[in-house]
């Protein structure tokens, strides 16, 4: 069996980042697989603007924003592997992988970071009522059709859900010439990006109903027309105040979903987001040398940030095949999300291997406005920094100094607080 | 050329204003003039070889030069079995199919349970033919190529009371010669681990299983079509006359005509039998709505979880799938539409509800779908298998609901070698053969044997679906059989390409265009199921 030092599964952005990141530090074999027939992954669909930001200090499209990180891995000579599909990773780093033109191969890699993106939760995940006519599609898909193939997929065309891909798709497919009608968003705040809902749907004049679901699919075999419900504090539809809307389109932008399959069936420790449960080198707890990053770890909503995990991945990794990352089983802090918290990434703080500041990464369930973010070891507040507003659709980043955080391990709790009660 | 030749033109073109995909090569013929239609050097060469199998039926049908010896109404599994049976024998079979594709309606809608038979009343039809065809379903699947696991039932008892009940069952079965075995409440949780703490016994069935009610049919067809039958599909029967001691069955597409009728067509069974002669039976669809989980790990159950009937409803099974899936469901609803396949919320709370009651930490999150079937119901009580009142050429096989599936290998046996034997001469086909040519399911295959047909064909290395790790070799195989997969709902129930969590989120495209070139139709043409369910509106500016 051959051994590479480090297999990447993955060729997007988060792979292709780790991959830079782990040559850098002096990684010479690596090894991406790429299940497409580019590098890039989803930015290959992702035609608007608005990527970089942070990472170049520019607006880039996604094609432009991917190419210069294909660059980066070209000019290193790594290599890559394209229409390569990974059917099977084991906990002790044997990947197994099928293409044309090699077979069926399984490596030894001695690390592994897996980097493969995420999918779209759809209609079949949240089981809309009624039929199931052709016409309900995700955004994704209908942005792949139209971006990668160029076929619009309707004429009138209603939205669930108030995801970033959904605005986005609002916006492209107004412009293509289809009527878009409205987007029903089942929480009572929206879940993109505020710049998304201005440019995407106040420019257009395309109404945005909170606090409401499609509550039924019409249509045999073409979707014919989507019913729309207000819902109550338990996300029920409310009888009474559905709305029919002729349509041929319902998109779909209700989430996505760490596509963490591999490492699930290999029985890797996953945590609430569905991702890997990871140290704070992104390296998982219960699997060493097995790392993870980007939207396979959890959903991310700026890729300025998936790349810079897919850095921290990378990195450790070569740490870990270099053997400056210890394995040793020292105290170590398990975080929590606490009161107003979706999750926290990284799920465990090993304290032997922490840098100078650990990062933490979470979101909040719902929006608040002044707030104390706190952030407790043990019960103890350790910090807390107000937040004059903070929304579940923006990911926050908290750094704390490694030093606030003791040696003998336990909890460190991130829980929202009320100003007042404090 | 006879006269009629010109109607036929004019027919067809009529077709093809109706069906899309159909309708690119029927407005080709349109072009060709009357002697080209009916020979061969009307097909362009890279033409898709399912058109040809589905123009070739319809035109002998219409040039009428072929009458047919049997006529089967409706390609779901009882159709598939009457047709592979039949194909045994030197006879014209024709299948007339209102879908796009076989097994498209209940046979496609269900929990996909090959039954023991200790269930239904002893002596009804249910009983001796669900008996039958578990005893069929090895040497079929074997032949037909179709995934089946005889993993066992077990029906669950989570109150005191209901042992009485599985007692009573184990009566029943032994009646219906099925064997069963009462389990203490230890051995049902060795066996599974998941149950409900409050389980009080179970009755094992080891002769149940499961099966992939897709590729069964479709490769009961496809094995009848290798054998010489014909099928129309996307054809809706809309008159069935009897005149000079056949039948003209006349129908959206055209008229065709045949000896025998059979009429397998599921819910609407009873419409058909009323266009010969008045009935006293009806069928009234009754919907089942379920739960698909993702086989996100083996082991929830390992057999067919049944509860018992209580007050609390009837019966919500647990099982896996043969693609390790698993089917939470179904509930039972009388409905009065026969095309109502909608989902809807109370009742799944319910199916969700009654199926925890039985195992309590069902994973809903790894939910991928939702669908609901429609049982086709009869007023009898029974399956209603026999020739129609007035007529002993026509024949009923009707009301085949739960166990049809089982059921269906033996009911297609019996009406083959009992009903229509005294009608027509049967006589063997040398040249049949029961197996259809094995398929490559990259999935299912060791390392070693996927190096082998990658080597072989590279195409089995180009993956399409990710989630179910469907290639495109294999999807390319089902595309060349005899059998006309023409939609990329055919694909997907034939390869699973589409079936995983992301649904086809990121196959789809592939299937789409891959479907296109092969019926050689634009992109825009292409179905997803049934007629006007294109996926794609326009190109883009």
């Amino acid at each position: 069996m051959e051994t590479r030092d480090l297999v990447i599964i993955g060729g997007g952005s988060a792979g292709m980042a780790a991959a830079v990141a782990a040559y850098d530090k002096g990684i010479r074999d690596i090894l991406i697989l790429e299940r497409t027939e580019f590098l890039g992954g989803i930015l290959n669909q992702c035609i608007h603007n608005g990527f970089g930001l942070t990472h170049f200090k520019e607006e880039l499209t996604g094609p432009e924003f991917l190419t210069r990180f294909v660059k980066q891995v070209q000019e290193r000579g790594i290599e890559y592997k394209l229409h390569t599909n990974v059917v099977a990773v084991t906990k002790d780093k044997k990947v197994s992988y099928v293409n044309a033109k090699d077979g069926a191969i399984t490596l030894q890699a001695k690390a592994i970071v897996m980097a493969a993106g995420c999918y779209e939760r759809n209609a079949g995940a949240i089981g809309i009522p009624g039929e199931r006519p052709a016409g309900v599609i995700t955004a994704g898909q209908a942005q792949l059709y139209l971006n990668e193939y160029g076929y619009l997929v309707g004429k009138k065309v209603f939205i669930l859900g108030s995801g970033d891909i959904g605005l986005i798709m609002a916006r492209r497919m107004t412009l293509e010439g289809a009527k878009v009608l409205g987007v029903a968003e089942l929480m009572p705040y929206s879940n993109g990006l505020n710049r998304n809902i201005q440019q995407c749907l106040i420019d257009f004049n395309i109404p945005l109903y909170l606090s409401h679901t499609v509550s039924k699919i019409i249509g045999k075999g073409k979707l014919e027309a989507i019913e729309i419900s207000q819902v109550d504090e338990k996300f029920r539809p409310i009888p009474g105040t559905e709305k029919r809307f002729d349509v041929d389109t319902l998109l779909l932008s209700i989430g996505l979903i760490p596509n963490n399959d591999l490492l699930d069936k290999a029985g890797v420790a996953k945590s609430s987001t569905r991702g890997a449960s990871v140290d704070e080198h992104m390296q998982s707890i219960n699997a060493p040398g097995i790392f993870s990053c980007g939207n396979v770890l959890h959903v991310h909503d700026l890729v300025d940030y998936v790349v810079a995990e897919g850095a921290v991945a990378g990195e450790a990794a070569a740490s870990y095949l270099q053997g400056t990352l210890k394995e040793s089983e020292g105290p170590c802090l398990e975080t929590v999300a606490g009161e107003g918290i979706g999750y926290v990434v990284p799920s465990r703080i090993n304290l032997a291997n922490a840098g100078e500041n650990v990062e933490l990464k979470f979101r909040v369930r719902k929006p608040s406005k002044n707030v104390y973010v706190t952030y407790s070891l043990n019960g103890q507040v350790l910090k807390k920094t107000l937040k004059p507003a903070i929304i579940p659709s923006e990911m926050e980043i908290a750094r704390l100094p490694r030093n606030l955080l003791g040696e003998e391990g336990g909890t460190l709790t991130v829980s929202l607080l009320a100003k007042e009660e404090n | 050329m006879d006269a009629g030749g010109g109607s036929l033109v004019t027919i067809l073109y009529l077709f093809c204003f109706e069906d899309g995909i159909l309708g690119a090569f029927f407005a080709f013929g349109h072009l060709c003039d009357d002697k080209d239609i009916l020979g061969t050097n009307c097909i362009p060469k890279n033409r898709a070889f399912p058109i040809h199998v589905l123009t070739f039926s319809l035109l002998r049908a219409y040039n009428g030069a072929h009458m047919k010896d049997i006529i089967i109404i409706g390609a779901g599994a009882i159709g598939a079995f009457l047709a592979r049976n039949l194909s045994k024998y030197e006879l014209n079979v024709l299948v007339i199919e209102k879908e796009n594709d076989v097994g498209d309606a209940t046979s496609m809608a269900n929990s996909a349970i090959v039954h023991s038979g200790y269930d239904p009343v002893p002596g009804t039809n249910k009983a001796r033919f669900n008996v039958e065809g578990n005893k069929l379903f090895p040497k079929i699947c074997e032949e037909l190529d179709v995934e089946f696991e005889q993993c066992g039932s077990l029906t669950v008892a989570t109150e005191p009371k209901q042992l009485e009940m599985l007692k009573e069952l184990a009566r029943r079965g032994e009646l219906n010669g099925v064997p069963t075995k009462l389990l203490t409440p230890e051995e049902v949780k060795a066996l599974e681990p998941n149950i409900t703490p409050e389980v009080q016994g179970a009755l094992l069935c080891p002769t149940a299983g499961i099966v992939n009610p897709f590729t069964l049919v479709a490769h009961a067809f496809e094995n009848a079509l290798d054998n010489g039958v014909e099928l129309a599909l996307g054809t809706t029967v809309t008159a069935i006359r009897h005149e000079n001691g056949h039948y003209q069955v006349q129908t959206d597409k055209g008229t065709f005509e045949a000896k025998v009728v059979i009429n397998a067509a599921g819910v609407a069974a009873d419409h058909i039998a009323s266009l010969v002669e008045e009935i006293d039976w009806s069928i009234q669809p009754r919907k089942g709505e379920y739960y698909v989980l993702d086989h996100y790990a083996p082991g929830l159950v390992n057999h067919v979880l049944f509860p018992l009937p209580s007050e609390k409803g009837k019966g919500i099974l647990v099982t896996m799938t043969t693609a390790g899936n698993y089917l939470v469901g179904p509930s039972s609803e009388f409905v009065d539409d026969k095309d109502d396949h909608s989902t809807d919320l109370p009742t799944l709370a319910n199916v969700r509800a009654q199926a925890t009651n039985m195992v309590p930490k069902i994973p809903f999150r790894e939910q991928i779908r939702t669908f609901a079937g429609l049982r086709a119901t009869p007023s009898t009580h029974d399956f209603i298998i026999g020739p129609s009142k007035s007529h002993e050429d026509f024949i009923n096989v009707a009301g085949i609901e739960s166990p049809g599936l089982v059921s269906s290998p033996a009911i297609g046996e019996y009406v083959v070698e009992h009903l229509v034997r005294p009608l027509l001469d049967l006589k063997p086909k040398k040249s049949y053969n029961p197996c259809v040519k094995k398929y490559v399911t990259l999935s299912r295959l060791s390392e070693e044997q996927k190096k082998e047909v990658i080597a072989k064909n590279p195409h089995y290395g180009e993956m399409i679906c990710n989630c179910e790790k469907v290639s495109l070799g294999e999807i390319e195989d089902v595309l060349s059989r005899s059998l006309p997969t023409l939609t990329i709902k055919a694909i997907k129930k034939r390869t699973r390409a589409g079936f995983g969590k992301c649904q086809g989120g990121f196959c789809q495209p592939k299937v789409l265009f891959l479907l296109a070139k092969h019926l050689g139709v634009s992109p825009l043409e292409v179905l997803y199921d049934r007629s006007g369910s294109e996926i794609l509106d326009k190109e883009a500016k």
